[in-house]
């Protein structure tokens, strides 16, 4: 055994969104940060990624969504997660979402947004900075 | 943090954040997970475990996603232990089998988990055991370890199983060579999954051969392999999977009278010299990694100044009183 604690990211795709592309770029990104990432699939309700989070002890969950229903699906994720008594695992959330809706979700517990424009080093370093394995 | 009986308590109860902490621990490699599984130990050995090996691509995971779905019907619980490679490079994985298996992600009954292989030093199966262990205490009546069987370590984790799967798919006839070369030996059912394909015919025989060649499977009262043609993705073949793995499970019992893994010696012995091994490898290379010993004589022998044989004795030797790693 190995004695070091390795990051584990959820990467996954809310809602009825085919769109995974992005999905699939951010999960290499993470693993070749060298962290554990468990890929959802397409078309995950909130509580389902929940559940598989916690089975999959990951310490972090990043929601993709380009089909504009973020602001149910993003928010919700973070409300199961407190049903769930797993308020440590954080969730950010990456795709297209107007500036106007990130306020809102921040507020909601979305830890960061990731629009357009973010590289995929922002992204790597953001979390490295603000998430820590699990003690 | 809870306290290790509360933890057990909860394992036991089959509270899955308490569960999916302890095996993250074991892959992590925490030293007070033992004492967990210590406890542990004597709630273990009531769980059947079934083996699912073979190439990437054969439909593995969407296998076990069927799988799943019939056992639950029939009433059992099921753990899932995906095992995917690591990245060589940064350490990092994808871990992708959970995608075909979503559906039973909200089901109370069922547990899935993805692990990682890891850099351990041969320890993916002691920790996948370990994890193993878990699931059997929480519950778990069925529990399918899925691997990639590409290297030995992944085929060492199905020895773990009580019934070995090997899936290999038509036309695939370098694969079935790869086959040979050491896995044959560890299965006790042959799937040809998208059998629909050309050349499933040929890979029956194929295998049938390669089968037939190994005559010990052929002194009397002994398993001899079956070989099933499915199309798993259409829910065709995983019955009769089933099946074989029942009377799988009813010749073991005929021959070692109790499925206890730790009831049969021969897997008593393997596991408890895998864990030794574990340990003082472990403890050796952390000892001599952590000092700097370690780097100090690599690089000396990249300078030339000792040879590799001297290096590796001079940091091995003084540590044979080993002091404990904890």
């Amino acid at each position: 055994m190995e004695r070091n604690r390795r990051l584990r990211v959820m990467v996954a795709k809310p809602g009825l969104d085919g769109h995974d592309r992005g999905a699939r770029i951010i999960a290499r990104a993470f693993r070749d940060a060298g962290f554990e990432v468990v890929y959802s699939g397409l078309h995950q309700t909130p509580e389902e990624i929940v559940h598989a989070a916690i089975q999959e002890d990951v310490d972090l969950i990043g929601l993709s969504s380009l089909a504009g229903a973020h602001s149910y699906l993003f928010p919700a994720v973070v409300e199961f997660l407190k049903e769930r008594d797993a308020e440590d695992i954080q969730v950010i959330g990456g795709g297209i979402i107007p500036e106007e809706d990130i306020t809102r979700l921040k507020a909601a517990g979305i830890r960061e947004i990731f629009t357009p424009g973010s590289t995929l080093d922002d992204i790597v370093a953001w979390v490295r900075e603000n998430v820590n394995p699990k003690e | 943090m809870p306290s290790t009986s509360e933890l057990v308590e909860k394992v036991i109860s089959g509270d899955v954040r308490s569960v999916a902490r302890v095996i993250r621990d074991i892959d992590d490699g925490i030293p007070a997970v033992r004492d967990v599984l210590k406890a542990l130990y004597p709630h273990t050995g009531k769980a059947y475990v079934i083996g699912i090996t073979g190439a990437p691509g054969v439909g593995k995971s969407t296998l076990v996603d069927q799988m799943i779905g019939h056992l639950r019907a029939d009433g059992k619980t099921v753990g899932v232990l995906a095992v995917d490679p690591t990245s060589p490079f940064s350490g990092g994985a994808i871990l992708g089998d959970r995608v075909r298996m979503q559906r039973h992600s909200m089901d109370e009954g069922v547990f899935i988990r993805s692990l990682a292989t890891r850099g351990h030093f041969g320890g993916l199966t002691q920790s996948t055991r370990s994890a193993i262990d878990v699931l059997d205490a929480m519950g778990k009546d069925i529990v399918i370890v899925e691997t990639v069987g590409v290297g030995q370590d992944e085929v060492d984790v199905v020895r773990s199983a009580h019934t070995t799967v090997i899936c290999v798919i038509p036309g695939m006839g370098d694969d079935i060579q790869a086959i040979k070369a050491g896995i044959l030996e560890v299965g006790d059912i042959f799937l040809i999954n998208k059998a629909d394909r050309e050349g499933s015919d040929k890979t029956l025989s194929d295998l049938r051969l390669m089968i037939d060649m190994d005559q010990k499977k052929y002194e009397s009262g002994t398993w001899k392999p079956p070989i099933l043609k499915a199309q798993a993705v259409f829910d065709q073949g995983v019955t009769e999977l089933l099946e074989e793995i029942a009377k799988h499970a009813d010749y073991l019992r005929s021959v070692y009278g109790d499925l206890r893994f730790r009831a049969r010696k021969d897997k008593v012995r393997e596991e408890l010299a895998e864990m030794i091994k574990n340990r003082l490898v472990e403890t050796v290379l952390r000892g001599i990694t952590d000092t700097g010993e370690f780097e100090e004589a690599a690089e000396a022998i990249v300078r030339g100044d000792i040879d590799p044989y001297t290096a590796s004795d001079d940091l091995v030797l003084p540590k044979i009183s080993l002091p404990d790693p904890e």
